[in-house]
């Protein structure tokens, strides 16, 4: 009693009313698509013809030659190297400040959190008129030098922007769930460390950044996976440009598979940036479990 | 001791003061882009490019922008057809992980384990390395591109797996399985237990996981872009990538347009914001 039928044939029905259904589409949608991806890597498919030749493992050869992958992906990694940094240094700040119980802080929080409403499409084409038009007339009437020029049209300074949208749109999130971590801890081991005459920074690096060891494994997660796999942005702001110079790995396989029509490369080239996710955010997990047993 | 007191408010006086400050000038920092976007979309062009930060326009302000883009962008219908993608893969998802979840949690046997295995091990699975496949077999294949339907089929199967895992961990942790016995000693189908019990005692996560849906499928770009290819039936974000494309000069009509695209899940926040942003916590926590 209680669990999903006692007679077999009760047990199969409820099996097809209640589970499969679901995990139909899901093995549609997810599985098989996957699956398949890997006989595509072995093909010579362009998109168009009928018929694919089987090439054995040339495309995996063809990743390695295609220096303009290994460029997105070095990119891409200096990308997620300072987004995840600096989304998640302003998140706990701003997280920190707004659990002091400061006047108006839901308000504070209900703002920062609202660019993550909005999507990367429309994100990245707000910050393009920002950077191409409103920064470059603050340069021209102020006589900063740095605004002079849009950032968009100088590599480097292209990739900061990313970075500061990307900030700008993720930190609000994290900083919610930094909250919550700091709702979570105990007022006790605080108080009992003040009076203990722990210092500001010391109660900062000794009780409180351990304490919050669960909410920065949920938070690197999230922004590592999200910053790996950014493209709305990366489109709508930068587009790739200068000449190609800001085209994260996302864009890079996009490009090669709809573009190129190149689909057996594009999906190796996808593979290995899912074997790159899965490596560092299974590494970020075990050391992060780790650290929060230790703690 | 009164006077420590006293040093001691006035410093706490005068961080409180600094915290507020530094608060409100980030706070300034974060809203700039939308004050300046919608600010110029009541501009002429001459203005904007003149001035964006100024709030004197010397042509006046104009709401023809707004009703330039407002065709332009076919809006009615973008916004109809977000409206129907995304409210009907929200339902269907709904129903159909809470039933699998629950179905896992009452049937302890292999194969719910190994479904379940499955489903959690594939949320690392990122939307690139699955959709070149994707458009091979259900575009070049089984050629069923292109209807709104395809999308609602993709977005539902690939929110199944993190909405199957949430309302897994609620089942199994809040629902008493002698709460359901004991509503149904009459015996009573399997179905009614489960939509007259057990589905109205899942109202938090269901809101947590409606919150999470709507928003992932109302914004999502890329999937949408590879299914829809045909005008009448793109969803919001595509219309106004194309819509960009095509007046990226008039800046007036591009702020209007970009607005018009913003405000309906504003003035949502506007009125859910706690069980938005309860929503959004709860759910980035259980994942």
């Amino acid at each position: 009693m209680g669990t999903m039928g006692n007679k077999p044939i009760e047990k199969i029905k409820n099996l097809i009313i209640f589970a499969l259904p679901g995990i139909l589409i899901f093995l549609a949608v997810v599985i098989v698509p996957f699956l398949y991806g890997f006989y595509l890597t072995l093909t010579d498919w362009n998109g168009v013809t009928a018929t694919k030749n089987i090439i054995g493992l040339s495309n995996y050869a063809e990743v390695f030659k295609d220096t303009d992958f290994w460029s997105s992906m070095g990119l891409t990694l200096k990308y997620v190297f300072f987004s995840v940094i600096l989304v998640n240094l302003v998140a706990f700040m701003l997280a920190y400040v707004l659990t002091n119980g400061l006047k108006g802080q839901n308000f504070f929080r209900t703002g920062f959190f609202t660019p993550n409403l909005i999507g990367g499409v429309v994100l990245g084409f707000i910050w393009q008129f920002i950077f191409s038009r409103v920064l470059v007339n603050f340069g021209e009437s102020t006589g900063w030098g740095i605004f002079s020029t849009s950032w968009l049209s100088n590599p480097n300074k292209a990739f900061w922007a990313l970075v500061i949208v990307t900030v700008w749109q993720l930190s609000g999130y994290m900083m919610l769930i930094y909250i919550a971590g700091f709702m979570g801890l105990s007022t006790d081991v605080l108080e009992a460390a003040s009076i203990d005459g722990a210092t500001g920074f010391q109660r900062m690096y000794q009780i409180i950044v351990p304490l919050m060891v669960p909410s920065f494994v949920v938070c690197l997660f999230l922004t590592l996976s999200r910053a790996f796999m950014v493209y709305d942005v990366n489109l709508t702001l930068t587009g790739g440009e200068p000449y190609g110079t800001t085209r994260l790995v996302a864009m890079h396989v996009y490009e090669k598979a709809f573009t190129a029509r190149n689909y057996g490369v594009g999906q190796a080239e996808a593979l290995f940036l899912f074997l790159i996710v899965a490596v560092i955010s299974g590494l970020q997990i075990y050391l992060g479990k780790k650290k929060e047993v230790e703690a | 001791m009164n006077t420590k007191n006293k040093v001691g408010g006035a410093k706490r006086f005068a961080v409180d003061g600094f915290k507020v400050l530094s608060m409100l000038v980030m706070f300034a920092l974060y809203m700039i882009p939308f004050v300046l976007i919608i600010l110029n979309s009541f501009k002429y062009k001459r203005d904007i490019i003149k001035n964006p930060f100024s709030f004197v326009a010397e042509k006046g302000y104009t709401i023809e922008n707004y009703t330039v883009a407002f065709e332009k962008m076919n809006f009615i219908r973008s916004f109809g057809n977000s409206l129907f993608v995304t409210g009907l893969s929200t339902l269907i998802v709904t129903i159909l992980a809470s039933m699998t979840a629950y179905y896992f949690v009452r049937s302890k046997n292999k194969f719910s384990s190994i479904c379940f295995s499955l489903m959690a091990a594939s949320m690392i699975i990122p939307f690139q390395a699955i959709m070149i496949p994707l458009v091979s077999i259900y575009g070049a294949k089984l050629n069923i591109l292109n209807h709104r339907t395809a999308l609602i089929f993709f977005h539902v199967g690939f929110a199944m797996s993190m909405s199957v895992f949430i309302f897994q961990g609620f089942i199994k942790s809040s629902i008493p399985l002698s709460l359901e016995e004991a509503a149904c000693l009459d015996g009573c189908s399997k179905t009614q237990t489960f939509f007259q019990v057990v589905f109205p005692l899942l109202k938090p996560i269901t809101s947590t996981l409606v919150i999470l849906n709507v928003l992932a499928f109302w914004n999502d770009y890329l999937l949408p872009s590879l299914v829809l290819g045909k005008k009448q039936i793109m969803t919001l974000p595509l219309s106004t990538y194309a819509f960009y494309g095509t007046y990226s000069a008039d800046y007036g009509t591009i702020m209007a347009g970009l607005v018009l695209t913003v405000a309906p899940i504003l003035v949502l926040y506007l009125l859910l914001q706690k069980q938005i942003i309860s929503g959004v916590v709860a759910g980035a926590v259980k994942s």
